[in-house]
């Protein structure tokens, strides 16, 4: 176990800490130039039917019999087991169904996999989402993004001051770039529930910076004589027990969601997963960091000693 | 107080811990369901060899739980098959709550499709189509007001592409007068002159209020519309429910069969006006049908059809200030009603509804084997039977009408038709072994989680830790009680986020022991350290998790349907956690430590001796 009596000089890496997140950053942007997003169909629009058939059937086939019956943007893959197989469906009105005539997609392509594979499929479920609703998520997803992160601002700004607002902001925003950017490398689905998952890392790696920014506030107040690394040092080691810890045991419930949870919410795992380890690192390499390069000093938090007797009145 | 509140939610918590039945259910198309319906039906069941657990009535309609969940579609076929084809049976999950607990009003969470299987629906009204349609009728109205007053026009009368109906004069006179006249009839339009060249125009332009009373009430009545159609399938629980401004989310929770959901949705009803037959009308001309119970002759003739109602509203009369139904009529439709009823003041009219409707017609082969098709057939029932007081035109009323009656006979009027054409924008089904397996597979995550985390803290601070996951179980109580309390829905993703929360919450207590070992490493003494310990920390949890749940309303504002669901478990469950995990533990903690000497905590650090020197 590490030794947390002394202080570690976390710091001291600070250069080398700066330069690995910057290589990730590249990595995650030139990936979303070279590879994009995989959207989700609930970001794309289109139809997506998951059967499971009673013996493994040929890919190939599949796809050759949704040729032959006039789809052309569609897509064929296995999806836990190989049994089961996800068929995805682009080809999209860009209006949506009119009542009368609705769309039969998922039900239709039952019946021609069945007829060319003699065998009796089960349709375990199909969604069909119009091209607009894909638009809007997307609109949306980003919005509320923003807006996640321009509120979290105003509040750290109240609360602590600007200098760890933009501490806490630049991690986020290196967290959530990371996450996708692994997403992108790995080309895995992003969907509605992986968005859901990139905005609890957010929430996450929030709060583990947080913990840290308020020992460092309670420092620069408390210790004397003390130049800021070293106070920050001392406040992530005070802390990193705690860290390491709640990282621990967040890991194991979402390890065990990877490896019980199913095919359908292993992209939300996944996505939490490496969140979590980014936001770990974030919230001692990143939030600290630019509070040093923002020259953070105890001058900057004496404004704050005003609202004290307000903090002091919590219970 | 403590105790309370672990006590209220066990008992709220609790019936979500006892699975429900798989079960058919049994309903009437109008009306209840009585004994002797349930006999047959289980006599059925018998006879078929399917076993069942109970077969009883409940809210005037027929619950059958089964033993097998394998054996229920087979049920609800063999039972359909049993009974006349107005009644309706479906597939259902009946909860297992005891009375005990019923008696406190506990019951289980609903399950998302995702959970359950079933059918979703997204649909698009289309706004544009409402307006237009309703300025169109605007514009028949006018061409008739004109030629009655013969005031001369420039045909075409039409609506340009920012919604202005647009009529043209040969001189200004007549543009005053026609201004005079259509002003009155039109409250909501705000007119506009212009001159081009030797045309002298007039422009007719809906206020921005109208557009949005017309198309709220667009909405409405395509919302009804739906309703009337899904209750026809006898699903328990459907939602039919609006979605912003022009979207209507319709969920089908155990229904299966896709094709036949959206066939009854799809429905198309129709309403009718007739005159009610006098005794000694010429045979053939005329139908029997009943109303309340007691036969009604009708003429056949149609004196105007439902897609001549443009608004259908129920008011109280302003004298009497009793209940009536406002009826609008399009431009054609008021010109034949006022044709019919003008010589028929005193008789009866008749308001039919037609609805076509699709029924599973089940067919036991010799073989044993039970095919089901879908057969449409025409519904066709009198709502209404009001007597004809004055020629009517346009506008009319139908009084005499008793409290809710008013409202039932203008949602019925307006559910015949959809007010605007409709698009499914989105649309999912899951199946029912999907769902199952989506159950148990979150259901194995929490458990999971749950006890590596439970291992992971004794392991980590011993008795502390103990203490810690007696919190954290109290924690996810807590969070199962209160969301079946404001009757959220449990999705999928709902699961993972209470998996999450297993995680997180202990963060809290990992906050406050890390900071008492630190204190008992200063030097302070137990009590003190305790103390200081659950002080210091509770500000930086306060900030913590006051950031996190920003988050996650955050997300539960842009999120839908599954999103939602784990926004909401996430946010139930930081306010939980904070409470167990900082209230709860402490009156542990008291009890074990409270109120005399100690000189060593088990929380997992070698205790520094008194008088030895750093260990």
């Amino acid at each position: 176990m590490i030794d947390f009596n002394n202080t570690i000089d976390f710091m001291g890496k600070r250069k080398f800490a700066t330069m690995f997140s910057a290589i990730l950053i590249i990595i995650s942007l030139g990936s979303f130039i070279v590879n994009g997003m995989r959207f989700g169909l609930d970001f794309t629009g289109g139809t997506q039917a998951e059967l499971l058939f009673e013996e493994s059937p040929n890919l190939e086939d599949i796809r050759n019999t949704l040729g032959q019956n006039g789809f052309q943007n569609y897509e064929v893959v296995f999806f836990g087991s190989d049994l089961d197989v996800v068929i995805r469906i682009q080809d999209v009105q860009e209006e949506g169904l009119p009542l009368e005539e609705s769309n039969q997609t998922g039900d239709r392509v039952l019946a021609m996999l069945e007829e060319a594979s003699g065998q009796n499929i089960e349709l375990l479920r199909s969604e069909f989402i119009g091209a607009q609703v894909g638009d809007e998520l997307r609109e949306q997803g980003g919005l509320g993004m923003l807006v996640a992160l321009i509120m979290i601002m105003i509040y750290i700004s109240l609360r602590f001051q600007f200098k760890f607002a933009v501490g806490a902001v630049v991690a986020l925003a290196h967290d959530v770039i990371i996450v996708l950017g692994f997403f992108s490398l790995m080309q895995f689905d992003f969907d509605l529930t992986v968005l859901a998952a990139v905005l609890a890392v957010v929430g996450y790696s929030l709060n583990d910076t947080i913990v840290v920014s308020d020992r460092i506030r309670e420092n620069f107040r408390l210790l004397r004589g003390v130049d800021a690394t070293e106070t920050i040092n001392s406040s992530i080691t005070q802390t990193f027990s705690r860290t390491i810890i709640t990282s621990l045991t967040t890991l194991l419930v979402l390890l065990a969601l990877l490896l019980v949870g199913g095919e359908m919410i292993s992209g939300f795992a996944i996505a939490l997963t490496v969140g979590v380890l980014i936001g770990t690192y974030s919230s001692i390499y990143v939030a600290a960091n630019v509070l040093l390069y923002m020259h953070i000093s105890k001058e900057d938090l004496i404004p704050a000693q005003k609202d004290d007797p307000e903090l002091e009145a919590l219970p | 107080m403590i105790v309370f509140v672990i006590a209220l939610s066990v008992v709220y918590a609790a019936p979500n811990f006892y699975p429900p039945d798989p079960a058919i259910q049994i309903s009437h198309d109008s009306g209840l369901v009585d004994q002797s319906v349930i006999d047959t039906a289980s006599a059925a069941l018998i006879a078929d060899g399917i076993n069942y657990l109970s077969a009883e009535l409940e809210d005037g309609s027929g619950l059958i739980r089964l033993q097998d969940q394998n054996d229920q579609r087979r049920a609800q076929e063999i039972v359909q098959l049993s009974l006349p084809d107005e009644y309706l049976v479906a597939q259902n999950m009946a909860p297992n709550t005891p009375d005990f607990l019923q008696s406190f009003g506990a019951g289980p969470m609903a399950y998302g499709l995702d959970l359950s299987g079933g059918v979703h629906f997204l649909m698009e009204v289309d706004m544009e189509q409402a307006v237009s349609n309703q300025l169109n009728d605007s514009i028949a109205v006018m061409r008739r007001l004109l030629r009655e007053e013969r005031l001369r026009y420039r045909p075409p009368i039409e609506v340009d592409d920012t919604n202005r109906i647009v009529l043209r004069f040969n001189d200004a006179e007549t543009r005053t007068a026609a201004n005079n006249l259509i002003r009155d009839e039109f409250p909501d339009l705000i007119s506009r002159n212009s001159e081009v060249g030797n045309e002298f125009i007039l422009y007719y332009q809906p206020t921005e209020a109208s557009i949005l009373l017309l198309q709220d009430y667009a909405l409405q009545q395509n919302l009804s519309t739906l309703r009337t159609r899904v209750d026809a399938l006898g699903v328990r629980e459907p939602k039919v429910q609006r979605m912003g401004q022009d979207r209507i989310v319709v969920e089908l929770p155990g229904i299966q069969d896709t094709a036949r959901a959206k066939d009854i949705i799809s429905t198309v009803a129709t309403l009718r006006f007739h005159l009610v037959a006098e005794t000694n009308a010429a045979p053939g001309t005329t139908t029997d049908y009943e109303y309340e119970g007691l036969p009604i002759t009708l003429e056949n003739d149609l004196i105007v059809g439902g897609d001549s109602v443009t608004q259908a509203q129920a008011t109280f009369d302003a004298q009497t200030s009793l209940p009536q139904v406002n009826i609008t009529l399009d431009a054609a439709g008021a010109r034949q009603m006022n044709e019919a009823t003008r010589g028929n003041i005193g008789r009866n009219m008749a308001i039919l509804l037609s609805e076509t409707k699709v029924r599973t017609v089940t067919e036991l082969l010799p073989s044993g084997e039970i095919v089901s098709s879908s057969e449409p057939y025409e519904e066709i029932r009198v709502i209404s039977a009001p007597t004809i007081q004055a020629a009517l035109g346009r506008q009319f009323r139908i009084t005499g009408l008793m409290g809710n009656e008013a409202n039932d006979l203008a949602l019925l009027i307006r559910s015949g038709a959809l007010a605007a054409p409709m698009y499914f924008i989105e649309e999912s089904t899951i199946g029912p072994s999907l769902g199952q397996e989506n159950i148990d597979r979150g259901v194995l995550s929490v458990q999971i989680g749950f006890a590596l985390v439970l291992v992971f803290m004794v392991a980590y601070y011993r008795l502390f830790g103990l203490v810690a996951n007696v919190a954290l179980a109290i924690n996810l109580f807590l969070l199962i009680a209160v969301m079946s309390i404001i009757g959220a829905t449990l999705t999928l993703p709902g699961i993972a986020g209470i998996v999450l929360t297993v995680g997180m919450a202990v963060d809290a207590n990992v906050l406050i022991f890390a900071r008492i070992r630190e204190e008992l490493k200063n030097g302070l003494s137990v009590q003190k350290a305790i103390d200081s310990g659950y002080g210091r920390a509770f500000v930086t949890i306060l900030d913590a998790n006051v950031t996190t749940l920003l988050v996650a309303i955050i997300l539960y504002s842009i999120g839908t349907g599954p999103v939602k669901g784990f926004a909401v478990t996430l946010s139930i469950g930081i306010l939980t956690s904070m409470f167990t995990a900082i209230v709860v533990t402490r009156a542990i903690i008291n009890l074990i430590y409270g109120g005399r000497k100690v000189n060593k905590l088990s929380i997992g650090i070698k205790m520094p001796e008194p008088n030895t020197s750093k260990g």
